[in-house]
């Protein structure tokens, strides 16, 4: 699970199987329930206590897992003690992005020749995003349109999101979020990202599919 | 001929008006008012969807302002209505005692549904479109709103907020209130057991080898479900009036020529304010109501003491303070939040709401089949059905509140689809679905159901519909379809054709159920229902059923 992609693809197999179980169980239940042979069976209090014990035990696997599985999960909180980091070069790794008006404005001296903001693979990059009026979203898409990763984006307050691209491609850039009408469909910078250097391309992030 | 008269006459001669109590006729009048806003809210919904697939069919303040009604429409006008025109009926009903307020009763269904009326009206002729939530400072936005439309939005709502705390006055003031001619109720066995703190001794007392506590709670376990529900509804109404006067002094402010400057308000702290209160609705008073309602359906159907009863008890009085402590998973995407703050209250406390609806889930099944052979009636089936929803929906919301996955999650449709639809409309709205069933002798004087073909019908259509439509925009999220933006290029084309047939699956069965219940009580039972009662007393059903 290298990648967004990797963990939605996971996910979308584990909960249709789960659904898919959920709906044998119910319809096993409800076949059973109402079947007029076998006698009513009484449930020992034990077997109550050991499902609650599952039931918290799944609960806490879960987030033990995506962190030790997801690898931006790690980065997100350790997101300020890399920026600290001598080795961390912010000429080269902070994007400083404003959100106003409905529109997201790239810093001007950080283009590059086809007015895309460049990542080297395999750093720590960081999007401040600053919102001058409304709440707005900053999500960094494919060209399949899936998505790579997102964060809120509310005036007032720091929106820093760190992130670690290790495949080339060309992202998109789109609101996230809903800031009226005016923004609704219309906040999005195709093309405004591009990643170079890495040996392997993201398939599903490369302009025409090559 | 036949046709016609059962329509205006009902079946049998359909539902006798004038033989229903006060207390049956205000239960009606707020339930079929509920059931009607469904209505609305479903075809809103479909609206939405077939603009999905056919993009232009609305402008984009028309479509987004259809968003910004649909939810209110549906849990304030649907479900607050029906929720709480069964529970006026039901609290009285389960502890034996007249409601405390019939006029208030009935002026809090006409807050409830005028109020609703108010805030649609709002959206509809105004287009105010903030989303249900209202994120700082979009609502005070009049660069893209028109003022007036926002007033009269807030005010709507605020008008809701005043019937619902009109419902929370009168549930409390039932529970305690000592009725003419009864031995005085003393206050302390009350409360304990209405908050559950007796279920609590009762375990407690087991372990350490003494007698229970109490061998006969002072309160049955549906009206503690009750009591406890609504005292997260008390505070979610707080926190909606407070944002609510809050959003009406800047619109005031502008169309008196005076605005105000609304970088006073701090936006990430207007937003843990709001989502603490709004999330009331969705992890508290939702969930706990919906447990109480599966306890009493289950001691209904079955005629039996409920398993694990002190458990229940406990575990109800666990999830209203899990209920307080969650809304956090609503900020993970906030990379102001402090993590800390992530970590607690949005991850770890967020997942008990696995532990606390998963007994809610095994009780109830547990009790029903102990009770087998039962019959697979319209109770049974929409109350199995319920449970399956919270059983799907649950799970993709734990999944969603993880730092990991939500980077990945947050606004898209799962979040929508995959979570809060699944847990409304087959969650929430069968397990209402199977109340209404169950109330229905109840509240008619036994009027018969006109066809059972019809009730299946609507099962089915209802069930296959939602699931399906769930799935469809789950998928579409999983290649990064997000919940409130305008594909116009035909992106996930297939996926949004498929979620509107289900849509149309949806709206069919509200219809088929709603001509169903028209030919059941007959054009002349429904207006009768609101005509003043004949009959004057403060009974709960006619002394003949009683």
């Amino acid at each position: 699970m290298e990648d967004s992609a990797g963990v939605l693809g996971l996910l979308k197999i584990v909960y249709t199987i789960y659904v898919f179980a959920v709906m044998s169980l119910m319809l096993w239940f409800a076949k059973g329930v109402s079947n007029p042979k076998g006698k009513p069976r009484i449930v020992k209090p034990a077997t109550f206590y050991m499902y609650v014990g599952l039931l918290i035990s799944i609960g806490v696997s879960i987030h033990i897992f995506t962190f030790n599985k997801i690898p931006w999960v790690e980065t997100d909180f350790k997101r300020h003690t890399i920026e600290k980091d001598p080795s961390f070069d912010k000429s080269k790794q902070l994007f400083n992005i404003v959100t106003q008006n409905q529109k997201f404005i790239l810093p001007v001296d950080r283009l590059n020749r086809d007015g895309q903001l460049e990542i080297e693979c395999g750093k720590y990059i960081v999007f401040d995003v600053e919102s001058k009026d409304l709440t707005y979203g900053f999500g960094l898409f494919r060209q399949d349109n899936s998505m790579v990763s997102q964060m809120q984006v509310v005036p007032g307050s720091r929106n820093d999101l760190m992130w670690q691209f290790n495949k080339n491609g060309t992202y998109h850039i789109q609101s996230t979020e809903y800031s009226g009408p005016k923004g609704g469909r219309h906040m999005k910078l195709t093309n405004a990202v591009v990643v170079k250097g890495c040996d392997k391309d993201d398939t599903r992030s490369m302009i025409g599919g090559k | 001929m036949s046709f016609i008269n059962t329509l205006i006459n009902g079946v049998d001669g359909g539902l006798k008006a004038n033989g229903l109590t006060p207390m049956q006729k205000l239960t009606l009048r707020a339930v079929i008012f509920g059931v009607l806003y469904f209505g609305l809210a479903v075809l809103e919904g479909e609206l939405m969807r077939v603009n999905a697939v056919s993009p232009g069919l609305f402008a984009e303040e028309h479509y987004f302002s259809i968003m910004t009604v649909h939810p209110i429409v549906g849990i304030f006008g649907s479900t607050y209505l029906i929720v709480f025109g069964a529970f006026t009926f039901l609290v009285p009903y389960l502890m034996k005692k007249p409601l405390y307020s019939i006029k208030l009763a009935n002026w809090t269904w006409i807050a409830i549904a005028g109020g609703t009326l108010v805030s649609w009206l709002g959206g509809a002729i105004f287009h105010y479109a903030p989303l249900y939530t209202l994120y700082w400072p979009l609502p005070v936005d009049f660069e893209q709103f028109n003022p007036i439309g926002g007033f009269v939005f807030v005010l709507g709502i605020a008008i809701i907020m005043l019937g619902t705390l009109g419902f929370i006055y009168n549930i409390f003031a039932t529970v305690f209130y000592t009725e003419e001619g009864h031995k005085k109720r003393p206050f302390k066995p009350l409360i304990l057991s209405a908050l559950g703190i007796d279920g609590m001794l009762n375990i407690w007392y087991k372990i350490t080898g003494r007698e229970p506590y109490a061998k006969e709670p002072a309160v049955s376990l549906p009206v503690v479900a009750i009591f406890r529900g609504t005292i997260d509804t008390l505070l979610d109404a707080i926190v909606i009036l407070t944002c609510g006067v809050l959003i009406l002094v800047y619109i005031v402010g502008d169309m008196s020529g005076a605005s105000l400057d609304y970088t006073s308000i701090n936006a990430l702290l207007y937003k843990n304010f709001f989502w603490w209160g709004l999330d009331l609705i969705a992890d508290g008073l939702v969930l706990i109501y919906v447990a109480g309602t599966w306890y009493l359906l289950a001691m209904l159907i079955t005629g039996k003491k409920l398993f694990m009863q002190n458990i229940a008890r406990a575990a109800l009085l666990l999830e209203l303070i899990v209920s307080w402590m969650v809304w956090s998973h609503h900020l993970l995407g906030d990379q102001g939040q402090p993590n800390l703050m992530k970590l607690l209250s949005g991850e770890m406390v967020t997942a008990f709401e696995l532990v606390t609806q998963g007994i809610a889930i095994f009780i109830t099944l547990v009790t029903l089949w102990s009770a087998k052979p039962l019959e697979m009636d319209n109770r049974l089936k929409f109350l199995l059905a319920g449970m399956f929803g919270f059983m799907i929906a649950v799970p993709a919301a734990i999944l969603q509140a993880d730092m990991g996955l939500n980077r990945i999650l947050h606004n898209t449709q799962w979040i929508i689809f995959t979570h809060v639809h699944t847990a409304i409309l087959i969650g929430l709205t069968m397990t209402l679905y199977a109340a209404i069933y169950t109330l229905w002798p109840i509240l008619t004087n036994g009027v018969k159901l006109y066809s059972q073909k019809l009730a299946t019908f609507h099962f089915w259509a209802h069930l296959i519909g939602a699931l399906g439509m769930s799935f469809f925009m789950g998928m579409s999220a999983m290649d990064g379809a997000l919940r409130r933006y305008i594909y116009v290029d035909g992106e996930y084309n297939l996926f949004m054709i498929m979620a509107a047939l289900c849509g149309l699956l949806i709206m069919a069965a509200w219809l088929v159920f709603l001509i169903n219940v028209v030919m059941s009580i007959g054009v002349k039972g429904l207006l009768g229902v609101y005509t003043p009662a004949k009959l004057d007393t403060k009974d709960l059903v006619p002394a003949e059923n009683a």
